[in-house]
């Protein structure tokens, strides 16, 4: 079951503070940069959702990251100025509807056949967009301008400037954090959890465990969906390589990283991976060679991701150096 | 439609069936008895095509350069398999799925430093590569109906491996009782090292074979790796007789689905795939899950 | 008499040429410690998981108080109260008991399709969930994450979440399987304790147990019903002796 340590907690809220405090030391290269990684932490715990906590391995997870970026292009399309108070919520209820949809034909299915599934669904939504040249064919299309948050002349917050953008990410960040605990606790989280462990357990105890998946999906959607609302808003650009399952294999690899089941390790997955990409750019001319190569040695030595480290490292110390002899006392 | 047109692309539809097949039956033949989900399973076509076109620069012939090309495609797969594939037999999908994606990023890469990002494209062989006149104006041409008959001969062939040789009896053993296998004195890793190796020596015949089609281009790997999900997944997991339905199934639908919806025909494969499973959710081959 | 709680009628199971189960048409009193028994391959195991739902029928019928419950999933049946334990331990091996039998208690609620509040404050939850443990006799191992327990204790915690479902009528597969004297012995003791509010329908293949706590028992061979009756009869029936118990002795 979902638990976290103080120490776990301690962490986490310093980490927060420097979050918290660096804006104004970052410029704005890294401003921006630090800003999408916080989005894409927020992508990668709605994965979590599925992977490490209802046991779902989907491999379509993009297509609702870059569906609600669609929506958010499409209703920004012909207007000038739009209020985030419907926007929002027609971005988020079209992806919940989309992973309603997904979700209804995946969890029906188990194991290969989910992962296969819900990747080919997400590449039909792919080639939906690929394909629909009114809404920019492969190159994908601009958002030229945002929604507000203003009511008459009223705008408290002003999504156009970087510095508050980024709080309003760091916001979002935690409030997804803390609803998923939230969620986890609660007794649905309760039932999710045991439907991971022991799926045919939890139905033997009179859980309609399908219904249990298919609602998690749909959670998990709708919060990639945000994150995708966040990341068009953001870059003012959607694509469809946002759909794409490089994507999804990209979003699935933050949460290997950062430590599966764990909720905050894929945001320090997030970062870590965004951080070694970036510092690879400048030191080679074949980032994605290493990349793919970092992955691999992921997956071979480091299965409990970052969040699992310190463990490992205790583990590690406790056992005596190789020669002194015998096994811990 | 006329009727010549329907035949050409039902001729189509076939040619790029059996080319799906190809491919799609070395994955599934890995998920079956392996139990191993390998996304690297398109990067074989794809470095198929590119290893026909680099040995085409040395020997000018398809045919010499398919014979060296396919054994290096082999040895590349078995290399793998030893290196990585063989640590994941134990791992659950998820860490398969991973792997073997890095192993994309890293195989992509590759060929975009070794042959950069160009298109190429492969010669058809001079006896080959005249037409069938259909009508007074509409002509076939004969490597396309050459690919199918070349692909009907190797699964002829892969049937008779299975289902008649020892190697065959083997594989099938092993996908439906891997514990068996062992206990009958059969050294399982060398089942596995011979069935990955020979799925990577399928697609990356597909790859070379079709190459003259399809031309040679970076990222050829990844498009039909997802197609061929979609042919196995419908077909059933593990399912050879599955698989080749399938291709053909998906053959056509995308085939005639370019002519009769030519702005949504990529999805309309994925919606085949949709209907089937919404019908049979394990494939039409694929064992329940009771 | 009164009316059974659980009967089937000509049920049976067929798995491609091979009949598991067939032509079984049983009747389960309330109250009664009812035991089924029989050689390997009898077909024990698929009637249990025919009566439990985890495998449909290919013939006859299952009715509970009366209600036909053919074919219905696993969770269905569950939440009629009919509760079962397993074979092969089946618990959540990475939470602790509590945890474990937290959940099977949660599963009593109307609906778990609640985001928001924490489980924890569900004191009705809390309170199932703690008598189950204390009736299973794992009321000390609380906080254990019951992966690092023994497997007694493991067989023991599978019986405290079927508890905590609060069922009726328990389905009983082989509850002592695979464990020592001394715990065995636990075990028939809180069957006893069991047997004294629940219906239960044991398998087992300890014959001692069996005939210390069924009031019925019922021979099955190759998948049909060769006898029902008490104590007595079946240890006195020549033909039992001869399908069953002469088997057991052949094969030692």
């Amino acid at each position: 079951m979902f638990r976290t340590s103080l120490t776990t907690n301690l962490i986490l809220i310093c980490l927060l503070v420097v979050l918290a405090a660096l804006p104004p030391f970052l410029g704005i290269y890294y401003g921006n940069m630090v800003t999408r990684l916080m989005i894409l932490g927020i992508f990668a715990m709605s994965l979590d959702l599925l992977i490490g906590f209802t046991g779902l391995v989907s491999f379509g997870h993009a297509a609702f990251f870059g569906l609600s970026g669609y929506i958010l292009g499409i209703v920004m399309m012909d207007t000038e100025t739009a209020s985030i108070y419907w926007v929002l919520p027609a971005c988020l209820g079209v992806t919940a509807l989309a992973s309603l949809v997904i979700g209804w034909f995946s969890v029906r299915t188990s194991g290969i056949y989910f992962i296969m599934i819900t990747l080919a669904f997400a590449q039909m939504l792919f080639y939906f967009f690929n394909e629909n040249t009114a809404l920019g064919g492969s190159d994908g299309m601009f958002i030229f301008a945002k929604p507000t948050l203003a009511i008459g002349s009223w705008n408290p917050i002003d999504f156009e400037d970087h510095h508050t953008f980024y709080y309003v990410v760091l916001v979002s960040l935690i409030l997804s954090y803390l609803g998923l605990r939230r969620l986890l606790n609660a007794p649905f989280g309760q039932v999710i959890q045991g439907i991971r462990t022991n799926e045919d357990r939890t139905r033997a105890l009179g859980f309609a465990t399908r219904r249990y998946k298919l609602v998690s999906f749909i959670i998990a959607g709708t919060l990639a969906g945000f994150a995708g609302f966040l990341e068009a808003m953001h870059t003012s650009i959607i694509s469809p390589a946002h759909l794409g399952w490089h994507e999804s294999g990209n979003v699935m690899m933050t949460v290997i990283l950062g430590g599966i089941g764990t909720l905050h390790g894929p945001v320090l997955g997030a970062f870590a991976f965004g951080f070694l990409h970036d510092w690879l750019q400048d030191v080679t001319e074949h980032p994605t060679l290493y990349m793919g190569i970092f992955v691999i040695a992921v997956v071979l030595f480091l299965p409990r991701g970052i969040a699992g480290l310190p463990a490992d490292i205790a583990r590690w110390l406790r056992r005596k150096p190789p020669g002194d002899g015998g096994s811990p006392p | 439609m006329d009727f010549t047109s329907f035949l050409i692309q039902l001729l189509n539809s076939v040619q790029y069936g059996f080319l799906l097949f190809l491919v799609a039956s070395g994955l599934t033949l890995v998920f079956g008895i392996m139990g191993i989900i390998n996304l690297a399973h398109g990067a074989f076509y794809m470095f198929g095509a590119y290893i026909v076109w680099w040995l085409f620069g040395f020997t000018e012939s398809l045919t010499l350069s398919i014979l060296f090309g396919v054994p290096l495609i082999m040895l590349l797969g078995l290399a793998i398999e030893r290196l990585a594939i063989a640590h994941l037999y134990q791992r659950d999908h998820l860490y398969q799925v991973l792997l073997t994606f890095g192993m994309i990023l890293v195989l992509n890469e590759c060929q975009k430093i070794f042959w950069g990002t160009d298109f190429y494209s492969v010669p058809v062989p001079e006896v080959l590569s005249g037409s069938i006149p259909l009508t007074e104006n509409q002509v076939y041409p004969i490597y396309r109906v050459f690919i199918s008959i070349v692909c009907m001969l190797i699964a002829a062939g892969m049937y008779l491996l299975i289902q008649k040789t020892r190697l065959g009896m083997t594989i099938r053993a092993g996908a439906s009782n891997r514990e068996m296998v062992q206990a009958l004195g059969v050294n399982i890793n060398w089942v596995f090292a011979v069935v990955f190796s020979l799925g990577a020596g399928l697609a990356g015949f597909a790859g070379m074979i079709g190459a003259p089609v399809s031309s040679v281009y970076p990222g050829m790997g990844d498009q039909i790796l997802i197609i061929s999900f979609v042919v196995v997944v419908i077909g059933g997991i593990g399912s050879i007789k599955g698989a080749f339905i399938g291709a053909m199934l998906i053959g056509l639908a995308d085939t005639f689905g370019k002519v009769l919806v030519p702005d949504f025909a990529s999805m309309a494969v994925y919606a085949t795939m949709a209907v089937i499973l919404l019908w049979r959710p394990q494939g039409l081959f694929g064992q329940s899950a009771h | 008499m009164s009316e059974p709680i659980l009967t089937t009628v000509r049920l049976g199971k067929q798995f491609g040429a091979l009949r598991a189960v067939f032509g079984v048409s049983l009747e389960f009193e309330p109250g009664v410690v009812h035991a089924i028994i029989g050689p390997n391959g009898a077909g024990k195991t698929t009637l249990i998981n025919l009566l439990s739902g985890n495998l449909p029928p290919s013939d006859g019928s299952i009715h509970y108080r009366g209600q036909d419950i053919t074919g219905l999933s696993p969770d269905r049946i569950s939440q009629l109260g009919v509760g079962r334990s397993f074979q092969k331990t089946n618990i959540f091996p990475t939470f602790t008991c509590f945890e474990n039998c937290w959940l099977a208690a949660q599963s009593r609620r109307p609906s778990s399709m609640r985001f928001f509040r924490p489980a924890r404050r569900l004191v009705d939850v809390e309170a199932r969930a703690l008598n189950a443990l204390e009736t299973c006799g794992l009321g000390e191992r609380r906080d254990t994450v019951a992966a690092e327990m023994s497997y007694g204790e493991q067989r023991q915690l599978e019986i405290g979440m079927m508890l905590a479902t609060e069922p009726d009528l328990l389905l009983l597969d082989e509850p002592l399987a695979g464990m020592g004297s001394e715990e065995a012995t636990q075990v028939i003791g809180l069957l006893r304790r069991l047997a004294e509010e629940h219906t239960l329908i044991l398998i087992e293949h300890d014959m001692d147990a069996v005939f210390a706590i069924a009031d019925l028992i019922t021979v099955m061979v190759n998948g049909e019903v060769l006898k029902t009756g008490s104590v007595e009869q079946i240890r006195n029936s020549a033909e039992v002796q001869q399908a069953y118990l002469g088997v057991e002795e052949d094969e030692a």
